[in-house]
């Protein structure tokens, strides 16, 4: 009985679908990340209402929602453009992927005039106060983010109008989105910690 | 026969290549156990350095007012000797073990990211390379030091530009940020690898337990390391660009950078520690002559000892006047953590409880470990009350726990798994009398030296002085403890002549030398570079097992 059952056990070897190494290892880095910027949210969140000097943040802080709606139509083009690729459509995929990178570029223009606006006008630096040195590093590290995001992406676009990515790669391009989109469920972070609580 | 593992076995004996030839290989090479072997050397390596500092501390420390080096020295010293042991030795030993072991276990070629890996290693290397360097570079203005002397948790606003002139707690920075990179670049590989990359019939719950550990520990270093990197980055904003993170007279907390890093720093000690528990899970089952008792009961304890040691780490602080609120949780989440690891313990015990053990030298060094790191873990639960710890936090006592843990425990678990696994790597066997003499000599010179800092730290004596004054009782147990050093230094030279001399004239070790289960033996020792001429099929956790019993495999009965 016990070989009969065994036997049948045998026959079948299991065998899983193993997921996509490229996913698994971009969900690993966007977890790690993920920690990295929890570290500067918390010393944000410490650090609200603990500047000795001014400006404060109601002071200074301008709600910046037209490169919010940019960023997060951003994610949703990447997603067109994707989905375009695997579907065998290059041009279009082209086109969203462009679209896509001005989005991002019109975020990092925003995020440029508003630091000219505070370090030139209101005169708050790095070095101003803990306000200073959490709000140009959470910011300035989500920015960093945004920059390395848009090089991956001109690197792709680049490389499509070379003609290599194929809808064979779309599997790649699917993991260089969700780094993407990581950036901007980051910024919603950075965006309710920054402007709501913390102004 | 339901399948055979078809051996690869290399045609002809190659031509030996000129040196240059093969160091090249070496440097370019992307292979997960070439890699795998280089990470443990480079552990070896500063291992011999760092345990050359801890011998001068301890003969600074043999008598009172003993003045071998000055203060400021002994201060480089036992940062030093800290930093490197937890970054430079702790981590590439068991990242090398992981990488080495991993592929073989699950039936794969290589990790899932060659490239990344090569990455990761030199990148560890370079930061341990970058931290020494700075007895030479560190000297950014004349008299403010080289070497970091910070200690290794280097707290703030000690660090500041105010307090640490010059460059030398810059380079413990930059260092550690660079391997730490390393560091989580290979844990997201080993995380990939074991999700993404086992053979055929591999499913999860048929993974040797190492592997599990180490994909358990992977996934911890993802989310520890972050934290220290982050708080690292702020020191840096704080010292370069005069940020105020640490400042305190900016309104700045020195509090903040204490809970960054023990985020870090707690969860540092499970991610160490778990290897071992590991590689004594793949050895006691093999030497007991018996399969892992509760396998699944150890796969959850090591998940609960992953989940609970992330909400533990204020343990480290509760000198530094928290609620009591905080207090009382940070003592039952230590607590608690005792109980997965008990589990593991009475699992090992179970294990070899009626099996017909051999008393090899990778057995021996787990019976001390158990023996020791069960030490290790009671004078833990003492210090995690935290009236006890207010009376011994920062003395003798907690130097002599916390190497307990990680000597005691991690060292010879990795003693362990380096004579267990050494035949496999080279293809050569380690003689049995020379391990024997290289475990009783550091078995008897560990408890000589940490045993009586139990007893200096009860009476007083608080970590990090550089001497002491006659008259207060702490004479005879420091004379013991740098006694005992002498005993280890001596057991690590039987260690370097055991290994040179079976490289030379090792008897060959055959694919299987110690009977063993898992899929690493069965390939020819060393393994080729590809591993498995065609990928393994698996039906049990014990591949090896059903092969060598094709009447009674191990998948009757799971």
């Amino acid at each position: 009985m016990i070989n009969a059952t065994a036997h049948t056990y045998h026959a079948e070897p299991t065998e899983e679908a193993l997921p996509s190494r490229g996913r698994v290892g971009m969900v690993c880095l966007i977890a790690t990340e993920a920690a990295l910027f929890s570290i500067f949210v918390v010393a944000y969140l410490f650090y609200i209402g603990k500047s000795l000097i001014g400006p404060y943040p109601a002071q200074v802080l301008e709600v910046p929602m037209l490169p919010t709606i940019c960023l997060l139509a951003s994610s949703a083009t990447i997603m067109l453009a994707e989905r375009a690729l695997r579907q065998g459509y290059g041009v279009l995929f082209k086109g969203w992927w462009f679209l896509t990178m001005l989005l991002g570029v019109a975020f990092l223009y925003a995020t440029a005039v508003e630091w000219y606006r505070l370090i030139f006008t209101h005169h708050l630096t790095i070095s101003t106060n803990l306000f200073g040195t959490t709000f140009y590093s959470l910011v300035g590290f989500h920015a960093m983010h945004v920059t390395v995001g848009l090089m991956l992406l001109t690197l792709v676009l680049i490389l499509s109008l070379c003609g290599y990515v194929t809808q064979a790669q779309s599997e790649r391009v699917a993991a260089l989105s969700l780094y993407w989109h990581f950036v901007d469920v980051v910024w919603i972070v950075v965006f309710l910690v920054v402007y709501v609580i913390g102004r | 026969m339901a399948f055979e593992y078809p051996l690869a076995r290399p045609q002809a004996e190659a031509p030996r290549l000129p040196l240059l030839v093969q160091l090249h290989d070496w440097v370019v090479t992307v292979d997960h156990k070439r890699l795998g072997i280089m990470y443990v050397c480079t552990g070896l390596l500063f291992f011999a350095v760092a345990g050359l500092e801890a011998s001068i501390m301890r003969w600074q420390l043999a008598f009172p007012n003993h003045n071998v080096v000055a203060p400021e020295v002994f201060n480089r010293l036992f940062t030093m000797h800290g930093t490197t042991m937890v970054f430079l030795v702790g981590m590439p030993l068991i990242l090398g073990l992981a990488n080495y072991l991993i592929p073989l276990m699950i039936g794969a070629r290589d990790l899932a990211f060659p490239r990344l890996n090569a990455f990761g290693f030199w990148l560890s290397l370079f930061g341990g390379v970058l931290l020494y360097f700075s007895y030479l570079g560190g000297e950014g203005l004349s008299g403010a030091g080289t070497a970091p002397d910070v200690g290794w948790f280097a707290y703030a606003p000690l660090t500041e530009r105010a307090f640490s002139r010059g460059h030398s707690t810059d380079y413990w920075i930059l260092s550690l940020l660079v391997s730490g990179i390393g560091s989580v670049a290979t844990s997201i590989n080993i995380v990939t690898t074991v999700f993404c990359m086992r053979c055929k019939g591999m499913t999860l719950a048929r993974m040797p337990l190492f592997v599990w550990m180490l994909l358990v520990v992977a996934g911890m270093i993802l989310f520890a390391m972050p934290p220290l990197t982050a708080a690292q980055l702020m020191l840096l904003l704080d010292r370069y660009l005069g940020a105020r993170f640490f400042d305190t007279q900016a309104g700045g907390s020195a509090v903040l950078w204490q809970h960054f890093f023990w985020i870090f720093g707690h969860p540092e000690v499970y991610i160490l520690m778990l290897p071992g528990f590991a590689a004594v899970s793949e050895i006691i089952p093999v030497f007991s002559r018996k399969p892992m008792f509760g396998y699944a009961a150890m796969v959850g304890a090591t998940l609960a000892i992953a989940f609970i040691s992330m909400g533990v780490w204020a343990h480290h602080m509760f000198t530094v006047g928290m609620s009591a609120m905080a207090n009382a949780f940070f003592t039952a989440s230590t607590m608690l953590i005792a109980v997965p690891t008990g589990i593991k313990i009475f699992n090992w015990l179970a294990t070899m409880y009626g099996g017909k053990i051999r008393f090899a030298t990778p057995m021996l060094f787990c019976i001390g470990f158990l023996f020791q790191f069960l030490c290790a873990g009671l004078t833990g639960i003492m210090l995690a009350a935290s009236p006890f710890d207010w009376q011994l936090s920062d003395s003798y006592f907690v130097v002599a726990h916390f190497h307990y843990v990680l000597i005691g425990g991690l060292l010879f678990t990795i003693f362990a798994a380096i004579h267990y696994w050494f035949p496999k790597a080279t293809g050569k066997m380690l003689s049995e009398t020379l391990g024997r003499w290289h475990f009783w000599l550091l078995v008897i010179g560990f408890n000589l030296t940490f045993g009586p800092q139990h007893i200096a730290g009860i009476l007083g004596m608080p970590r990090r002085i550089y001497t002491y004054a006659p008259g207060r009782g702490w004479e005879l147990w420091n004379l013991l403890s740098s006694v005992g050093v002498a005993f280890q230094a001596l057991a690590v030279l039987f260690f370097v002549w055991n290994v040179i001399r079976a490289l030379r004239q090792g008897p060959p070790a055959g694919d299987d030398p110690w009977d063993a289960w898992t899929l690493e033996w069965t390939t020819t020792s060393p393994p080729p570079e590809y591993n498995f001429e065609t990928l393994p099929e698996v039906q049990s956790r014990r591949p090896l097992w059903d092969l060598k019993h094709p009447h009674d495999p191990d998948w009757h009965h799971e």
